[in-house]
């Protein structure tokens, strides 16, 4: 019953953000990130909207995005470049927002959507229209009639869903789930291999377009299923994502403070598998981003766990940055996903080399 | 005694007798075999304001006991009943605000600090959009000051000592403000010093704030000393419970240890001691 004599107001470190029924702690360091992405982001999708065979002021592009500008800027930003763009960031959002949720869950900074089998389901999916589309079986038949992206979208959850199903036993442990992934990624990929050699060479070139993560030639269609996923999506992953909080302590902690474990952890992964797949839907599959973003996000914004909406915005800028790069300093119509490839696989080195230290240390 | 008749007490009000955890006829099972409960089934009652420590030796179905308490683990055959209510008929987060458990290896994530982890004790209070109100930063500024980590809240929590760690552990089964606390070993890997420190603060809790904690302990002469209550367990069944004089004779120690000891009073607390001597048939003098 002691009361404190030192009335113990305020915690360090813990400054509190109220109004009403809601609060949280302000963490200044992730809303710098999250402003300071926003904005560079802006400026760079401003530069590649202005790039082109009619080039246009960075400038201009931010008053015709405004709603100023002649009426011929307007077409070309907004019809001709800004889907593009725009398909790009949400994207890179997605595959942000699902590598945070996923590395979250797994507590593990080298799992992302591609390790539940998400992207190679896709591919798999996205070839076999590609490839046996004129041929027709019963099966490629209704992938056909999806069209490619809502084939690749059926194909990354399926995958996922197998891989979900196989690694449950009595829960859905994080090891053995990713485990499972690698195994059904594997056995995917070699599908994918078998497709590419069935494909005659003009197939085939079209296949490794899609397979290397392509913004070329997106348009509005591309946009909208995208937006409104994510729309969906990142409100749910914000509300459930503070079950991470408690899953990150292991089951133990997290039963003991009164979260439903499995089914907290199926919701999550659900719904990184969900974005991830609507993502390689609209542009194949950009490697690394899922990977790589929520890290340098975690180390930019400090904390205990990838942050989401961080994830998102560096994830939209790494894209629309990774557009510009291809279509500018490597020139023609390099695919996006080549040079978040270039960039991630090192980062991929460092992390592994980085952590092997430290078990070993 | 009879603890399910009895109306909904105050928790401030609650008397002596108040029974808040009851295990009835439980068996826990990892896999075919049974662990705990053996033929019929193991029954405990945990009497409100009580300290209990359950011994016994390595295997013996302790931790697999508290777990079962904690509802991390489902009995088989039996229920456990938590003020009168079975456990796995109430929320798991409304239970969370009665019933803290503090796990045998708790992980923390990499580069927490002390404050966001003993803050993560508030869970159960907490909703998406209500992550830190006033009530919120109380508890956790007092659960802090209670095991004197204040100091150390901006600290990460791989910069602190094991006691140290233990402490903010200990913090935010606390900041969870559970009337009732089960804690899974909490001194192994602390040296002497610091095994003392924790259960210091494990009697004060008692003490000043009438907590009803269960705890599973290696040291017999430590749990002597800081619960009321000994429970001692053997193969999966309570071979013994009670005080600890009832509970720590050299009969119980040979039959639940297979040691052979004596046991004197503690010079301090007049609590019975162990003294081992070797163990059962062999060289005594050795």
């Amino acid at each position: 019953m002691s009361a404190p004599t030192r009335t113990a107001t305020g915690v360090s470190g813990r400054r509190p953000l109220r109004a009403g029924p809601v609060s949280a702690v302000w963490r200044p360091r992730g809303a710098a990130l999250v402003l300071v992405a926003a904005a560079v982001l802006v400026l760079v999708g401003a530069i590649s909207i202005g790039r082109g065979d009619y080039p246009i002021s960075v400038g201009d592009v931010l008053r015709v995005l405004a709603g100023g500008g002649s009426r011929g800027e307007t077409f070309v930003v907004t019809q001709l470049r800004l889907p593009r763009v725009l398909c790009g960031a949400l994207v890179g959002a997605a595959l942000g927002v699902a590598g945070a949720i996923t590395q979250g869950v797994a507590r593990n900074p080298l799992t992302s959507p591609d390790v539940l089998g998400v992207t190679d389901g896709a591919a798999v999916a996205a070839l076999a229209v590609l490839v046996l589309g004129g041929t027709g079986g019963s099966a490629v038949g209704i992938l056909v009639a999806l069209g490619l992206p809502l084939a690749a979208l059926v194909g990354g959850l399926l995958a996922a869903t197998l891989v979900v199903v196989l690694a449950y036993r009595q829960g859905l442990d994080a090891f053995r789930f990713i485990l499972v992934g690698l195994g059904i990624s594997v056995a995917l990929v070699s599908v994918t291999s078998w497709l590419l050699v069935l494909a005659n060479i003009q197939q085939a070139g079209l296949a490794m377009v899609w397979l290397r993560g392509s913004l070329n030639a997106r348009g509005w269609e591309h946009v909208v299923p995208v937006a409104v996923v994510l729309a969906v999506a990142v409100p749910i992953a914000v509300a459930l994502a503070f079950r991470l909080d408690a899953l990150d302590l292991g089951d133990d902690t997290a039963r003991g403070l009164g979260v439903r474990v499995d089914r907290s952890r199926v919701l999550l992964l659900g719904l990184a598998v969900v974005l991830a797949a609507s993502a390689t839907a609209a542009a194949g599959p950009i490697r690394f981003v899922a990977l790589v973003v929520p890290q340098v996000s975690l180390r930019l914004a400090g904390g205990s766990r990838p942050p989401l909406v961080a994830s998102a915005v560096v994830g939209a800028l790494l894209v629309v940055g990774g557009d510009l790069v291809a279509r500018t300093v490597l020139g023609g119509e390099v695919p996006v996903g080549v040079v978040t490839v270039v960039l991630g696989a090192p980062y991929l080195l460092y992390l592994l080399v980085r952590r092997t230290r430290k078990d070993s240390a | 005694m009879s603890a399910e008749t009895e109306p909904a007490v105050h928790p401030v009000a609650a008397d002596a007798e108040r029974v808040r955890l009851h295990a009835e006829g439980v068996r826990v099972g990892y896999g075919d075999a049974v662990v705990v409960g053996g033929a019929d089934g193991l029954d405990l009652d945990v009497v409100a304001g009580t300290v209990t420590a359950v011994i016994g030796p390595n295997g013996c179905g302790k931790s697999t006991l508290l777990r079962t308490l904690a509802r991390l683990l489902a009995p088989r055959h039996g229920h456990v009943l938590l003020d009168g209510r079975r456990l796995d008929s109430v929320p798991s987060r409304e239970v969370a605000t009665v019933l803290g458990v503090l796990p045998q290896d708790p992980t923390a994530p990499e580069g927490i600090t002390v404050a966001d982890l003993v803050a993560r004790g508030r869970h159960p209070h907490q909703r998406w959009f209500r992550q830190w109100s006033r009530e919120d930063e109380g508890a956790v500024a007092e659960a802090l000051d209670w095991t004197d980590m204040a100091g150390f809240a901006g600290r990460t929590l791989d910069t602190l000592s094991g006691g140290q760690r233990q402490r903010v552990w200990i913090s935010m089964a606390l900041a969870q403000g559970t009337e009732v606390l089960l804690l899974d070993e909490p001194t192994t890997f602390l040296d002497l010093a610091h095994q003392v420190d924790v259960l210091q603060l494990v009697e004060r809790l008692h003490r000043e704030r009438g907590r009803t904690v269960v705890m599973v302990l290696h040291d017999l002469n430590l749990a002597a000393r800081y619960a009321q209550r000994l429970v001692a367990m053997h193969r999966g069944e309570i071979a013994v419970a009670g005080t600890p004089h009832e509970v720590l004779t050299e009969q119980t120690v040979r039959d639940v240890f297979g040691l052979e000891a004596r046991v004197v009073p503690d010079p301090v607390a007049g609590t019975p001691m162990v003294v081992p001597m070797g163990r059962v048939g062999t060289d005594k003098t050795h």
